[in-house]
């Protein structure tokens, strides 16, 4: 059996990569889908002390994690297809002005 | 028994299983272009051997020897794995499917073969994974579409992602449905091992999930779900959805000639192309069987129960298989007629029938189902078979 | 055996998200990040989680990022405005804090204060019917509201990218 500690390692270091996405690129998809990567590595964490306490807690709240990303991804997508409508880019850093 | 025994074991049947789907392929397309010859008033290709019977080969053939054509502003690596992505999830759906009953090869192998199910593997996330697999298809077809780097081949992939995606929603809803008319079973079947513990390690009878295939199938030893009226309904909206699902006629936008030159595969020539149009098959034969598996009572014919409580399992295992090839062609006859009698969908029309008839026609029957199964649960053990009252 | 299958798994998973953060197109970062969700569902499966590997793939696979796949498609930018970079300096800030945050969550992991327990006998705490039983009872409440929450993001996404029509006052 795997130690309950690697996977929470891999989810460490998967999460970091998600962290330095979001940091370093400046397509707004891009970090977009490093959002969900992060999303994600949280996940594996809380599947793994799921089966650390052998109680499905956590199983559950990763089944609810996945629901509120899809939500998010489909408000998310949305409206980077509204500010593309307008500002015909998806460059993060373009993007900074409150008025459309 | 030793895991790497059980590997090869594995490694072997699969091999086996992936022959036998791309002879079925093969063959699928001659009796799709006899049957649809004959719908025409055609003859069909009959020049290729005794009434055409080598035509396939022949097709074969030809395409090796195709020159391959790469698009030079094509992006290189996704051009090139998008036929895997396409061929892959249709072959590894037929991992889960339960083909017949159980053979008794204790006479061959010992005593451990005495029940050994035609079926690859029965996971007790079977539907699910089934409905996974089937999410994925949409990749090749896109991908391949987009990386094509060609206007049309980018608009049938786009229009492939739209269709698989939306079409999914009915697609899970109407399985669902089924999933729901699989009764749990009765202490009394408890009491009897039933056949899936038998064949996949003696799991007891009560732990084994409604999800796995191989019970769905056993459940539906009295009524078929396809039987039962609310599966009879729910048949119906697998039948559009799964159609829709594997872009077939009439919902085969993503390849319209008319419109797109050949949609998404328009760049692709040789084993790439062959790649593809396997895989558009081979999806058929898989969502045909998984319909037959959930709604037309899987290997279940007359007789088989009989043969096996009269001591002749090899023979009742056979028939069983045959029960469900014969099932399975019959679904795929009728996908071949309705390609030849209707014309093409809009898109709008798709679109329509998609998400403002199937889904909430499907979403009201989930609803229904589980109404009439709470209901009928006291009633009559028939009525309440008839409507997958489920039993506490 | 089970070890060395993780460590495979685990490494894939890794380089799958970082040549996802490191590809400049973003068809190519989506597909590496559907690479790197087929690692995680597979880490689910050696996790004794079988029903959340198979809702991974359906959602996250199958449905997400077939809908990243068609935005990036649909709006046409793959390759993106991606050379201009306001922030300069971000990056090799960002990389330091990250691996700082790698190597002080495994000091925490492998010198922990108090010894974690393990149970040795994990059970099928993953399978199907034991999910849905706690889902529907214990956690009925947050079932609805996630329910919900969908339709918020459903009428949400379908006003965002609703075309005005003439006349209207948006």
């Amino acid at each position: 059996m795997v130690p309950t500690e690697y996977y929470v390692l891999l989810s460490t270091v998967l999460f970091t990569i998600g962290v330095i996405g979001v940091l370093t690129r400046r397509s707004a998809l891009v970090v977009f889908m490093s959002v969900e990567l992060m999303l994600n590595s949280a996940n594996l964490a809380l599947v793994a002390f799921s089966r650390q306490w052998n109680h499905v807690d956590g199983q559950i709240l990763t089944f609810f994690v996945i629901t509120v990303a899809a939500a998010e991804v489909a408000v998310g997508l949305a409206l980077l297809v509204g500010i593309f409508r307008t500002r015909r880019t998806t460059n993060v850093d373009e993007v900074n002005t409150m008025r459309g | 028994m030793n895991i790497w025994v059980r590997l090869i074991t594995l490694l072997f049947v699969s091999l086996i299983l992936f022959l036998a789907t791309t002879t079925a392929f093969a063959y699928l397309t001659l009796f799709e272009r006899r049957i649809l010859a004959r719908l025409q008033n055609r003859v069909g290709p009959n020049r290729a051997g005794p009434g055409g019977f080598f035509q396939p080969l022949a097709d074969a053939l030809k395409l090796f020897f195709k020159e391959e054509i790469t698009p030079a502003q094509a992006d290189k690596a996704v051009y090139t794995i998008a036929p895997a992505l396409a061929m892959i999830p249709a072959i590894v759906l037929f991992a889960v499917i339960p083909f017949g009953a159980y053979l008794d090869l204790s006479f061959l192998l010992g005593e451990a073969a005495r029940y050994v199910p035609i079926q690859l593997a029965d996971v007790n996330v079977g539907v699910l994974f089934l409905l996974a697999v089937t999410s994925i298809g949409v990749y090749g077809v896109t991908l391949g579409g987009w990386s094509s780097n060609n206007k049309y081949s980018m608009l049938g992939g786009i229009r492939a992602a739209a269709q698989m995606v939306s079409y999914e929603l009915a697609l899970g809803l109407s399985i669902l449905v089924a999933i729901m008319l699989t009764t749990t079973p009765t202490t009394q079947e408890a009491a009897n091992a039933s056949l899936c513990s038998l064949m996949f390690g003696q799991q007891p009878v009560a732990e084994i999930s409604a999800l796995s295939t191989c019970r769905i199938v056993e459940s539906q030893g009295g009524w078929w779900n396809i039987f039962k009226p609310t599966g009879l309904l729910a048949f119906g909206i697998f039948w559009l959805a799964s159609t829709a699902e594997v872009v077939r006629a009439p919902f085969d936008l993503v390849e319209a000639e008319q419109e797109l030159v050949g949609g998404f595969n328009t760049e692709y020539s040789s084993m790439k192309f062959a790649l593809f149009f396997m895989a558009e098959y081979i999806k058929l034969i898989a969502i045909s069987a998984i319909g037959v598996v959930l709604f037309l009572g899987g290997w279940r014919g007359p007789g088989v129960d009989l043969l096996y409580s009269l001591g002749y399992p090899n023979v009742a295992g056979l028939v069983s298989l045959g029960y469900f090839l014969l099932k399975l062609i019959a679904f795929l006859f009728f996908s071949i007629w309705v390609r030849a009698t209707l014309p093409r969908f809009k898109y709008n029309q798709l679109m329509d029938l998609g998400w403002k008839r199937l889904l909430p026609i499907s979403l009201g029957l989930v609803a229904v189902t589980a109404v009439f199964a709470v209901v009928t649960q006291d009633m009559n053990p028939y009525i309440a078979g008839l409507f997958g009252g489920f039993r506490r | 055996m089970e070890i060395a299958f993780f460590i495979i798994t685990a490494l894939l998973t890794i380089g799958a998200a970082v040549a996802m953060v490191l590809s400049h197109n973003a068809v190519h970062s989506a597909l590496w990040l559907v690479l790197n969700f087929f690692g995680v569902a597979v880490l689910y499966l050696l996790l004794n989680a079988p029903f959340l590997a198979m809702v991974q793939i359906t959602v996250y696979a199958g449905a997400i990022m077939v809908l990243f796949l068609f935005v990036i498609m649909l709006l046409g930018s793959e390759q993106g405005q991606e050379e201009v970079n306001g922030l300069p300096w971000q990056t090799p800030v960002a990389l330091v804090m990250g691996l700082l945050l790698v190597v002080m969550a495994g000091y925490a992991l492998f010198f922990p204060g108090t010894p974690v327990p393990t149970t040795q006998t994990p059970n099928e705490i993953g399978a199907p019917d034991i999910l849905a039983r706690k889902l529907f009872s214990t956690y009925l409440l947050p079932f609805e509201i996630t329910s919900v929450l969908l339709l918020v993001a459903l009428i949400g996404a379908v006003v965002l990218t609703m075309k005005s029509r003439e006349g209207d006052r948006v």
